[in-house]
């Protein structure tokens, strides 16, 4: 404690006034920054989902043509499924495979390292490089179609066919887990070796090691790594985009279309910023709710150490 | 059982590789401990390990190869083209002003990354230091607009920038200046590492009359310094690589950022798209895009490593 503020009791309430007026001058950044870039454009955002607007003229009030537009709109169930269909294929794939590596990571003690560095290299790749590569690694008679003939499984046109599209991306965005399996090593790690030494004495098996210590105890980490992954997915589009979208025309842009595409060609090519306020808060809307859903499923699985229920 | 000799480094040991260790520690006979089945099973690790490290390392070896070849014969799948065509590179820099790109991108990255620590760290320090009315409602909404998606900001975001004239400006303030007011992510990040100061630290410094500024410049920032540079070198990473702004906010061909170049690329290249076709210069400039990250994930791969590792932790 602080000589001069403890002796008099006024002194010391004009001590805790400073420190109140200090903190408020540290946090004013990001004060000022939540209202102009967040809570501001949210409200704006808000509004403007109920009006027609272009840049050029001023907003005019519709009502709830926007959202009925929605509705009407083919290429927002399109989006939307994709977009779902993409994520409900990525994200378990996601978890499921970097679980299983961080799981090897584990067991080969110091070389660990090595391999962790390995991974994480695609991740320092800029999404739109990554797409170029894939334009090449997935073409026709590209490399993935090469290995897989090795195998006699005559590829697909992942490009082009439809049906083989969105396949297609989910492969190049596992080749981007490198930080998911970074997040699990470290959390399976930090389980205590006692728990794996008594199990082993009493005879459990490796895959009952993993069901009922390991994944009991990253439970945590793996809720993170799923809540933000999810997030993520459902708003994919750097890479996407150059792949499919850099012309205005292509091949199976209606697979590939994701909704965030979408939203960045209605705001920013159609310049029908009213329109995509509304999708913006469409997505918002799904967003929340699948993350709320998420939140509600995890009470019944994640464990916090020193949590004793 | 025996106590646990075989710490590495304060780290906590693999878990199974202790189990090993430790019964070995115990003197067992050593049958016991290397039954072939062992090594057997951690030879299969390791081959598992080494084929996914493959499949991660290897699309770079390829991108480097096919970025060495002809129009003709980028998609021909040999790894080792000859000859090798390096005046691919030169080449990309007359086409386009990939020098400017590289440039923009990279006043761009530094002044994201420098701003955003910064401000972050700021406001970071006022909500792990002072005790205040609201604190917790206040950093409540910042966890919350974590969690916001950003496509809900984009229109209004691009209507600020087009009111105050920044719109396809060379000052890039659209794709920095935002930064200014810190990032939620990253005071998350950063107020976990300044409660992990010891407090008396602080109050010392109160008693020498050092003020709230001074501590924070010459207590706070010196012992988090690995934090700051992971929020640093992860902003750095962001902004090189975002597609999205650029594409909004930048109209001229002069003025584009890498990622916005590289896709320009594509589309007056791209044979799928219908293309010129010259995709080994797409290739060339991916390259060119890569590279510089790959660098500074060389020389700061342990930041990036243990950063990624504690937001997993800390969420």
């Amino acid at each position: 404690m602080t000589a001069a503020g403890a002796t008099a009791p006024n002194r010391r309430r004009w001590h805790v006034a400073e420190e109140t007026r200090w903190a408020f001058i540290f946090l004013l950044p990001w004060i000022v920054g939540f209202v102009i870039f967040i809570a501001g454009p949210m409200l704006a955002s808000l509004y403007l989902s109920f009006t027609d607007y272009n840049v050029i003229r001023a907003p005019e009030l519709v009502g709830l043509d926007n959202y009925q537009q929605l509705m009407r709109d083919r290429r927002i169930p399109l989006s939307l499924g994709n977009t779902l269909f993409y994520a409900l294929l990525h994200v378990p794939l996601l978890i499921i495979i970097s679980l299983f590596l961080a799981s090897l990571l584990v067991r080969v003690g110091r070389a660990a390292g090595a391999f962790r560095t390995a991974f994480y290299l695609p991740n320092v790749t800029p999404a739109v490089a990554v797409g170029t590569l894939f334009l090449l690694l997935l073409a026709g008679g590209g490399l993935l179609n090469r290995v897989l003939g090795v195998f006699g499984i005559d590829g697909p046109t992942w490009l082009t066919d439809p049906t083989w599209v969105k396949p297609g991306i989910v492969i190049m965005s596992l080749w981007t887990l490198g930080s998911t399996v970074i997040i699990l090593f470290a959390a399976m790690r930090n389980v205590p070796v006692e728990l794996y030494e008594a199990a082993t004495i009493d005879g459990a098996g490796t895959w009952k090691q993993f069901r009922h210590i390991t994944l009991p105890f990253i439970s945590g980490a793996l809720f993170f790594v799923l809540i933000v992954n999810t997030i993520a997915s459902l708003q994919i589009f750097a890479e996407v985009y150059t792949m499919f979208f850099a012309s205005r025309s292509g091949p199976a842009q209606d697979s590939a279309l994701f909704y965030t595409i979408y939203l960045f060609q209605k705001a920013f090519q159609d310049l029908d910023l009213g329109y995509a306020s509304a999708m913006a808060w469409l997505l918002f809307v799904i967003i929340l709710i699948i993350t709320a859903f998420q939140v509600w499923g995890s009470r019944r699985f994640v464990y916090y150490a020193g949590d004793d229920k | 059982m025996t106590v646990q000799t075989s710490g590495v480094g304060g780290a906590p040991p693999p878990a199974s590789v202790t189990a090993a260790t430790t019964a070995r520690a115990a003197a067992k006979p050593a049958a016991e401990t290397r039954t072939p089945g062992m090594i057997v099973r951690r030879i299969l690790y390791f081959a598992a390990l080494f084929g996914a490290t493959l499949i991660f390392v290897f699309p770079f070896i390829w991108l480097v190869s096919a970025s060495l070849k002809t129009r003709q014969t980028v998609f021909n799948n040999d790894l080792f083209p000859f000859p090798l065509h390096f005046e691919n590179y030169a080449r990309i820099f007359e086409v386009v002003p990939l020098g400017n790109w590289f440039l923009n991108s990279t006043i761009v990255s530094v002044l994201a990354a420098t701003t955003v620590t910064i401000s972050s760290a700021i406001v970071a320090f006022g909500f792990a230091y002072f005790r205040f009315p609201g604190r917790n409602v206040l950093f409540w909404l910042v966890l919350a607009s974590m969690m916001l998606p950003g496509a809900v900001m984009l229109v209004p975001n691009f209507l600020i920038w087009n009111a105050l004239g920044q719109v396809n400006s060379p000052t890039f303030a659209p794709l920095w200046a935002g930064n200014l007011f810190g990032s939620a992510f990253y005071i998350f990040l950063l107020r976990q590492f300044f409660l992990g100061l010891p407090r008396e630290l602080f109050e010392a410094a109160r008693v020498d009359g050092a003020s709230y500024p001074r501590m924070f410049w010459s207590i706070a920032l010196p012992l988090t310094r690995a934090a700051l540079i992971v929020v640093f070198i992860f902003e750095l990473r962001a902004a090189w690589t975002d597609l999205m702004r650029p594409l909004i906010f930048l109209r001229d061909l002069a003025l584009f950022t890498l990622p916005q170049g590289l896709n320009y690329l594509v589309k007056i290249y791209n044979p799928q798209g219908g293309g010129q076709g010259e995709f080994h210069l797409v290739m060339a400039a991916s390259v060119i895009i890569t590279l510089p990250m790959i660098l500074i994930f060389f020389v700061a791969q342990r930041y990036f490593i243990e950063g990624i590792a504690t937001t997993g932790s800390k969420g």
